[in-house]
């Protein structure tokens, strides 16, 4: 069972597929959950402590926002952990009020710098796209370690 | 600043998204209901999310994939049902996270039209998914004409 990391990192369908294809997806709310999890002092308001910031300098230089940097604290152990990646890149929901366009940029240079395999897509629009969507997750997650190939 | 507990320790959450033309969010809430077995489930307008210790969460869930495999979708949660840092009840609003699954679910009736479609493809044949926009490689047959067309 390979470890996957998924961008958009709160991607339903993604995360979807790589379990329901036996692997394990990892997604922000694994971070999410440990952050919420680990008993300490309240930090509101997603439990993100002064201390991220910090661990966020092993991916992002000292002059990067801060902003970039915690967010770096939470997907950087998961680019570490990562087997392989699969990006969509056409996810305009993770710019804005849910994201940081920089952080992105920067997800995606670590992992292509990282050397794992990768699957680059984009969203089916139409049900033929869809068929050939599926049928390339699975045939992608099929090559990895564990996969059922 | 104070001392923070976590509400749920050593608890996972989950979604349980239905998009469906036979079944309701209510339905697979009463099917999860029926071996819960003190795990939380609340149920929501698209589905479910689910509260529990690790092993009986994955439990109901492949109990739920089995009732529609193609029109069930799973995703973890960072936060428990009603967190008052995330729940719009406390925020007025939808959650940010919200606009991400409005978007994907609205997508997500072709991933079903891919998972039905998986067992009737020829095994070796190789998929042609959509790539990203810019990324498209220029087709030979395509440059030599422009080549002709320069030289004539």
């Amino acid at each position: 069972m390979a470890k996957v990391f998924i961008y958009p990192t709160t991607s339903l369908i993604l995360s979807d597929l790589v379990a329901r294809f036996g692997h394990t997806p990892l997604s922000a709310a694994l971070q999410i959950r440990e952050h919420i999890q680990t008993p300490g002092l309240e930090s509101p308001p997603l439990q993100i402590t002064p201390e991220d910031p910090k661990r966020g300098l092993k991916w992002a230089a000292v002059e990067v926002p801060a902003g970039v940097r915690g967010r770096m604290s939470l997907y950087g152990p998961m680019i570490e952990q990562a087997d392989a990646a699969i990006i969509i890149h056409d996810a305009d929901f993770s710019f804005g009020c849910m994201g940081c366009a920089r952080t992105n940029e920067l997800i995606q240079f670590l992992l292509r710098k990282s050397g794992i395999p990768i699957l680059d897509l984009r969203y089916p629009r139409t049900e033929e796209e869809g068929i050939e969507f599926v049928a390339a997750v699975r045939k992608f997650l099929q090559e990895l370690d564990g996969g059922d190939a | 600043m104070t001392e923070y507990h976590p509400q749920y320790a050593n608890t996972i959450t989950k979604y349980v998204f239905v998009e469906s033309p036979g079944m309701t969010p209510s339905d697979i809430a009463i099917r999860a209901y029926e071996i819960s077995q003190g795990v939380m489930i609340k149920e929501t307008c698209f589905g479910l999310q689910i509260t529990g210790k690790e092993d009986d969460v994955n439990a109901i869930i492949s109990h739920l994939r089995e009732i529609d495999p193609t029109h069930i979708f799973v995703k973890d949660r960072g936060f428990p049902p009603g967190d008052p840092r995330r729940c719009r009840a406390n925020l007025g609003g939808a959650r940010p996270g919200y606009f991400g699954h409005e978007f994907e679910i609205s997508l997500v009736r072709f991933i079903s039209k891919g998972l039905g479609e998986l067992p009737k493809r020829e095994a070796g044949s190789v998929p042609k998914p959509p790539i990203p926009f810019g990324t498209e490689k220029l087709d030979a047959k395509k440059l030599q004409k422009i080549i002709e067309s320069e030289e004539t």
